[in-house]
Parts: C-alpha cells; structure tokens; sequence
C-alpha cells in the first residue's frame, strides 16, 4: 500500500532551556509528512526546518530506534508513546496520525522525572532504584556450569517476561500518581522468579521500595494505566508479587 | 510498625485492610436489609435489627467497623495527597480513558460522595435507632419498630428513594476497583487469579449497587402493598 502524505500538521510542544527555566509551549506546523515516516522521522524533519529558520531544535530523546533501548520518551496526544500499543514512540508511525491534526509533545511529568531540556527528562531515578537492589551478588568463584540449577519452564518464562523491561519510564508517565510500579516490580519479579535471585530476595524488595519512595514516585492505586501503556506488556501481576515480596520482607524483620 | 504504614506499599496495605473489611460488613448489611422486602409485615426485619442491637459479637465490632470507616476515610486523603504531590507539573493533554477506566482513577471522588451519603445515612437511621430511641415508631407489642421507621421513609419521598439508589450505585461503582485492587495491593494475585478476582469484583459491585437499590424501589413503586 502506498503511504499517503499528511498536508499539513500542527505541532504544538513543550519547550524548555534547562530544569530551572519555566517553560512553556510552542505552535509549529509542518507539511507534507508521508504516513509512512516514524514519528521521531517526523520530528527530525521538524529540526530541521527549524534549524534553517534559525531556532534552536527541539531536544528529544532517542537512540536504537527499534523500540529496544528504551531512551525514547514522548508524551503524545495524552498518551505515553502515542496512540498506538506496544511500541515505542521511535516505532510510532504517523499513519496513527491524520491531517490537519494538532499533536500536542509533552515530557514525563512526574517528581522524580525532572525536565533537562525541552522533552529530555532525567531518568537516573531508574538507576537510583537498580542499584538499590536490582542485581544479584556474585562474591567469589567462577562460572557455574550451564543448567546446574534446574528452573521450571513457568517460572523461566514469567522472569524472561519481567525482564523484557527496557525502563522507558511510560509506566511512570502513564500512572495518574507518577508511580513506579509497574518498573520496580518488572525488576523485582525477573529475579525473584529464579533461584539465584531468591538470596536476596527480602532485602531487594525493601531497599528498591525504599529508595523508589525517597526518590519522590507516587504509591500504585491498581489502575492498571502502566501495563496498558508499556511497550513491552509488562503485566501488573508482577507488581502483586512485588507486594507480597515486600509485605513479606517486612513481616519477617 | 509506624514506619511501615508511611511507606508507599504501607499505606496502600492499610487501605486494603480495611477496605476488605468494610466490603464484609457491606454485605452483611445488605443481608439484613434485603428482609425488608421478603416479609412485609416487618417482623423478619425487626428481628433483624433486634439482632444486631443486642448480639454481643456485633457490640464489639461496632467500634471497630467505626474505626475501619474513620481509617479508610481519612487516609484516603493522605495517600491521594502524597500521590498528588508525585507530579508537580500535570499534563495539558491528557486521555486516560485510553488506558484506563473511570472508577479507578477516581476513587476518591467516588469515595467522597459515598461518605456525603453516609453522613445522611447515619443522620436518619443509625443516630435515631441508637442514640433517640425514644422518637422511633412502636409496634403492636411495645417494641422498636425499625421497619416503620426505614419502610414510612422510602414510601414518604421520591427524592429519598432515589438519593438512596443514587448512594448504592456509587458505592457499586466504588467497589468495581476496589475489591480486587484490594487483593493485588496485599500480593493475593496471580496470572490466574487477576481475571477471576477483577470478575467476583464486578459481580460483587453489581450485587451490592442492585442490591441497595431494589429495596428503595420496592417501596417507591408499592409493591409491599
Ligand atoms: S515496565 Fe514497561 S513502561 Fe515501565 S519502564 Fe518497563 S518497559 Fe517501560
Ligand atoms: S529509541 Fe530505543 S526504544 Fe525508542
């Protein structure tokens, strides 16, 4: 099928200098964008044009453009990556999109996602909350040789599903109460399903709870807003047993 | 203890508690209220409030019942707060319709309005019954008559009638989320359960808002007569 060309496009986004300038939005339109192109395509077409104007670009992020490094992150049209499911915003295609439409560009709004430049958020709250808890510890020996510890086939593919997770932060966009949830209980989950992660399983529960509420996320209220929003389906079983490995962590301190 | 309550999995773990516990008591109310329909003479019912006036298990949950509500009310508001506080900048476009449904989004609202008809709910029956006896309607045998006072009530006023329906259909709507949000926020959930749990909710949300609403109506359309 041919693509066809979108006339003309209304564009209207948020731009912002640095975390401590206010920012606000702006109205640009564009033309002629064949519904073919990514939406990320579209955006450099945009630069572009800017660029030749004179203005600065609209900073955004990006990177694999395959949907599986996870850095891409725009709020588009009141949904994280777009109106379309299970993909990324650089898999968004503008065939989602119709002419004459006004597509509205926000960043991540959440506390713990600050604002660094026009639609760029800074997402080392992730990190913060990996590095509280999100590994296991090897001290000392050398490789265990393969399939020295059996895993049952369910519980392999439900820790491969957590870990499918490629910590976009749309569960956080998504989430009316900016909550991290979905994410945390992702990371959690692919360890606590495998015996190697079992050690620790108590005290990474804990620490990445505890370091997911200092960092300013809001509490899950069930929506169930981030698995529908999340690229890669992560299911919000998994944050049941996020809170069943917590509530059980606390109650054997 | 204290601690554990302010942690985000805390707070969510006492409003789960307590919700569970006020979804009970809804159905044992409902129970009980139901023979106001299924004896027109008012006798089951009596019998039925007598019980619940005099049976020394329910004295002793009355407080606690008081408590969970006070609990789940007031730390509503706390939590919403703090969920609130989580972003400071909101969205200019927002569709969370896309992903998902009103009720849970708004438990709060929902919440709210199920306590404005509460507090009416508390003024006419439960205030009267426990604190006014005196004023309540007597039967043949010099007893209490709480079936007069509840049935002359819905038969008086339409508005009462449907302000009573209005109240049912919103605590429904409130329980659609809650119940089963209550179980995933106490880790009692699993890939098989989430679907049969989201479904005894729904079921349990329409049996209490048609429930509650169908004993107004009896009366409303005459049908004790
Ligand atoms: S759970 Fe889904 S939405 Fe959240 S960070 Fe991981 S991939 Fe992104
Ligand atoms: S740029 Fe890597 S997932 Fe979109």
């Amino acid at each position: 099928m041919a693509d066809k060309i979108l006339k003309k496009l209304n564009i209207k986004v948020w731009r912002q200098n640095r975390a401590s300038e206010k920012g606000k939005f702006e109205n640009y339109t564009i033309e002629n964008i064949s519904t073919g192109s990514s939406f990320l395509e579209m955006m450099d077409i945009l630069n572009n044009e800017l660029i030749e104007k004179g203005i600065d670009p609209i900073a955004f992020d990006h990177d694999c453009r395959e949907g599986i490094c996870g850095t891409c992150s725009l709020y588009i049209n009141g949904r994280p990556h777009g109106p379309d499911t299970e993909v990324t915003t650089c898999q968004l295609h503008m065939r989602k999109f119709k002419a004459g439409e006004t597509i509205t560009i926000e960043p991540w709004r959440a506390r713990a996602f600050p604002v660094i430049k026009d639609l760029i958020v800074d997402r080392s709250a992730f990190d913060k909350i990996l590095q509280a808890g999100g590994f296991v510890s090897v001290n000392t020996g050398g490789v265990p040789d393969a399939n020295t510890i059996p895993v049952a086939y369910d519980d392999a593919e439900e820790a491969m599903d957590a870990a499918a997770c490629i910590g976009c932060g749309a569960c956080v966009a998504a989430c009316k109460n900016s909550s991290a949830m979905l994410f945390v209980s992702a990371k959690v989950s692919h360890l606590a399903k495998l015996p190697q992660g079992r050690v620790e399983a108590k005290s990474r529960a804990r620490n990445m709870i505890a370091k997911m509420d200092e960092l300013g996320f809001g509490g899950c209220t069930n929506t169930g807003a981030c698995e529908a929003e999340c690229p890669k389906s992560i299911s919000i079983v998994n944050i049941a047993r996020l809170n069943r490995e917590y509530l059980v962590a606390r109650m054997s301190e | 203890m204290s601690k554990f309550l302010m942690t985000s999995i805390g707070r969510k773990f006492l409003m789960s508690i307590t919700g569970l516990f006020l979804v009970m008591f809804i159905g044992v109310h409902l129970t009980i209220n139901l023979l106001l329909i299924v004896d027109n003479s008012g006798e089951l019912f009596n019998q039925g409030a007598e019980f619940m006036a005099t049976n020394p298990l329910i004295k002793i949950m009355e407080p606690i019942l008081g408590l969970g509500f006070m609990i789940h009310i007031f730390w509503s508001f706390f939590l919403e707060y703090k969920n609130w506080k989580a972003r400071p900048v909101k969205y200019a476009a927002k569709n969370m319709g896309a992903s998902s449904s009103w009720a849970s989004r708004n438990m709060l609202v929902l919440g709210a309005l199920v306590l404005v008809f509460l507090v009416m709910h508390i003024i006419d029956f439960f205030w009267v019954i426990k604190f006014n006896p005196h004023t309540m309607p007597k039967t043949a045998e010099g007893l209490e008559d709480t079936y007069t006072l509840v049935a002359s009530l819905f038969k008086e006023s339409i508005v009462y009638g449907l302000f009573y329906i209005l109240g049912g259909v919103l605590l429904g709507i409130h329980l659609s989320h809650g119940f089963w949000s209550a179980f995933q926020t106490l880790g009692l959930n699993n890939k098989n359960w989430l679907k049969r749990l989201q479904f005894v909710g729904k079921l349990y949300a329409i049996v209490i808002a048609v429930g509650f609403s169908i004993i107004p109506l009896y009366f409303m359309l005459g049908l004790y007569k």
